[in-house]
C-alpha cells in the first residue's frame, strides 16, 4: 500500500516500565531448566497499558513540537486496555491536553496492534480528513503464571504521530503491505485474564509464516531488498524468532541489532515493534531506510519501509529508549506477582 | 457518587493545572478558584512546569483504604521549576531511595480505583528524572 499523498513519522516517543525480572527467578519457582530470554520488564503497581501510553505520547509530543491542536486521531493498539469498554484516548486526550475534536479508539490485533494503528493513521492523514494523529502500541502483557508466556510477557510502549511529509518528517513512510490469515495460534476469550496458546502453531505456521510472506510480498511489489535497508526491526516475542527470522529473509545480525530488545525487556506485544522502532531511530542518521515487520497472533503481520530524513537530528525523541532503560532495577518473583495483582486478597 | 467528584477534578489531577495571582504572581496547586490568598488578587489558571525538587517527605506505611495496594509509598513536598510548592506521591522509587533535593518530574499514574465500580483514577504523581 502507497499513500496518495506521502505521509511520515513527524514525532516518536518510547518508554518501559522501571522493574524486570530475571527469567532464572520464574524458572526457579517452577522448576524449568531452560528460558526463552534473560530479563523482562513488568508494570508497577501503578501502570497500565494507558500509563504507558501517555508516557510515549507526551514524549512523542514534547521532542518534535507536534501542534497539539491539529492532532485530529489518537488510536492505541493494545491487548491490555484498562477498560474493555471505555478508549483509553479518552484519558490521553485530556491528559496530554490534546484538542476534543478529535477521533479515537482502541484497536486490537494482538501484537500487531500498533501497526495496524499506523495504517489507519496514514490513511486519514494521506487523504487530509486529519493533519497530525497518534497511533500508539502499548501493553502490560497478561501471561499465565508457569506458562510458557509468562517468561516473556512483558510491559512497554511506543507512540508515532503521523503527518503528511509536507508538513516535514523524521521518516518519510515508503510503503506498506499487510498480510492476514485465519490462524488460531494465540487468543484469549472475553472475561478470561490470561490468553491461551496452540502450541505447534506458534512458530512456523504463525510467526514466520506471516511475516515472511508478508515482507516477501512488500519487496516483490515495491523492488526493494534487503540490502536496501540499513536497519530492520521484527517482531520479537523472544530472542531467536527475530534473529532466525531476519537470517530466512536475507537480513544480517547487524541490521536488527539496534532495535532488538526482547532478550532484556522481553516481548511488549503491540509495543514490541514500535519500540524496536523508537530504538533503531534514537541511533539513525539522514538517509537510513528502516524495514519493520510485525506481527499479531490470529494472525497477521504488516511491513513498512521507513526512509529517515535530516530532520531526524532535531527531533529525536528525548529521553531516549536507552535512558529508561539505564534506569532498570531487577526485582524478585514476590514482588512482581504483587504488581501484577496475582495475589488475590 | 465518589467517582462523579474526582471526574470533576481531573484535568488538574492529569495535567497540573494550577492557579496563579495576576496582581501578585503567587501560584497553586491544586487550583484555588477565586481570590489569591496573599493578596487578594484575582486569580487564573496555567499549566504549571513538570520539573521541581524534592524539599521534603514522609514515607507511609499505614495507608487509608484506597491506597493500601501502594502502601508503602512515598509522599513528597516539592518545589516546581517556577517555585511552585505542592505535595504529591512519588513512584518508581523505593523508601530507601529517595533523597531531599533530588530532581523529580511529573507523570501519570493510577491513583487508586473504586472496588464496586471499577472506575480507575489517574492522576499526577512525581518520579526521579530520567534524561
Amino acid at each position: 500500500m502507497k499513500a496518495k499523498n506521502k505521509v511520515g513519522i513527524y514525532g516518536y516517543g518510547a518508554y518501559i516500565p522501571r522493574y524486570i525480572i530475571e527469567n532464572s527467578s520464574i524458572a526457579q519457582v517452577w522448576g524449568k531448566l531452560s528460558t526463552p530470554i534473560k530479563s523482562k520488564t513488568f508494570p508497577s503497581y501503578d501502570e497500565d497499558s494507558l500509563t504507558i501510553a501517555y508516557e510515549a505520547c507526551r514524549i512523542a509530543i514534547e521532542s518534535s513540537g507536534a501542534p497539539k491542536d491539529r492532532v485530529g486521531a489518537i488510536y492505541v493498539g493494545s491487548e491490555s486496555k484498562p477498560y474493555a469498554v471505555k478508549p483509553s484516548g479518552t484519558v490521553l486526550i485530556d491528559a496530554l491536553g490534546l484538542s476534543r475534536r478529535t477521533l479515537s479508539a482502541d484497536f486490537e490485533f494482538a501484537c500487531k496492534a500498533g501497526t495496524e494503528a499506523i495504517q489507519a493513521i496514514s490513511g486519514l492523514v494521506s487523504s487530509g480528513m486529519i493533519d497530525f494523529g497518534i497511533a500508539v502500541g502499548t501493553d502490560t502483557s497478561q501471561g499465565r503464571p508457569g506458562d510458557e508466556l509468562e517468561y516473556t510477557a512483558a510491559a512497554g510502549g511506543a507512540a508515532v504521530i503521523i503527518s503528511r511529509a509536507s508538513e516535514g518528517v523524521l521518516a518519510e513512510i515508503e510503503a506498506s503491505t499487510s498480510y492476514v490469515s485465519d490462524t488460531p495460534d494465540f487468543w484469549r476469550r472475553s472475561g478470561e485474564k490470561y490468553p491461551r496458546h496452540l502450541y505447534r502453531f506458534t512458530g512456523e505456521p504463525a510467526y514466520f509464516h506471516h511475516i515472511t510472506t508478508s515482507v516477501k510480498m512488500f519487496f516483490e511489489e515495491y523492488g526493494f531488498s534487503p540490502k536496501d535497508f540499513t536497519y530492520a526491526i521484527f517482531h520479537q516475542p523472544n530472542s531467536k524468532f527475530p534473529q532466525r527470522v531476519a537470517r530466512m529473509l536475507g537480513f544480517t545480525i547487524d541490521q536488527i541489532k539496534p532495535g532488538l530488545l526482547s532478550p532484556i525487556i522481553g516481548n511488549t506485544y503491540s509495543g514490541a515493534t514500535l519500540v524496536g522502532l523508537a530504538a533503531t531511530l534514537d541511533v539513525a542518521k539522514p538517509g537510513d531506510r528502516i524495514l519493520l515487520a510485525s506481527f499479531g497472533s490470529g494472525a497477521g503481520s504488516d511491513t513498512f519501509s521507513f526512509l529517515v530524513t535530516d530532520l531526524i537530528e532535531e527531533r529525536r525523541a528525548k529521553p531516549p529508549l536507552r535512558a529508561f532503560l539505564e534506569r532498570v532495577v531487577t526485582k524478585d518473583y514476590s514482588t512482581y506477582v504483587r504488581y501484577r495483582g496475582k495475589l488475590m486478597l | 457518587m465518589p467517582e462523579i467528584t474526582e471526574w470533576r477534578d481531573r484535568i488538574w489531577r492529569y495535567r497540573l493545572i494550577g492557579t496563579k495571582c495576576k496582581s501578585c504572581g503567587s501560584t497553586y496547586y491544586p487550583p484555588r478558584n477565586g481570590k489569591c490568598f496573599r493578596c487578594g488578587g484575582e486569580t487564573e489558571e496555567v499549566e504549571l512546569p513538570r520539573r521541581g525538587k524534592l524539599l521534603s517527605y514522609t514515607i507511609v506505611y499505614q495507608a487509608p483504604t484506597l491506597y493500601k495496594h501502594s502502601s508503602p509509598y512515598i509522599v513528597g513536598y516539592i518545589e516546581l521549576s517556577n517555585g511552585t510548592r505542592l505535595f504529591a506521591m512519588l513512584t518508581d522509587i523505593e523508601p530507601g531511595e529517595v533523597r531531599v533535593g533530588m530532581e523529580l518530574e511529573a507523570t501519570l499514574r493510577r491513583l487508586y480505583t473504586y472496588g464496586d465500580s471499577g472506575h480507575i483514577v489517574y492522576g499526577v504523581k512525581f518520579r526521579p528524572v530520567v534524561e
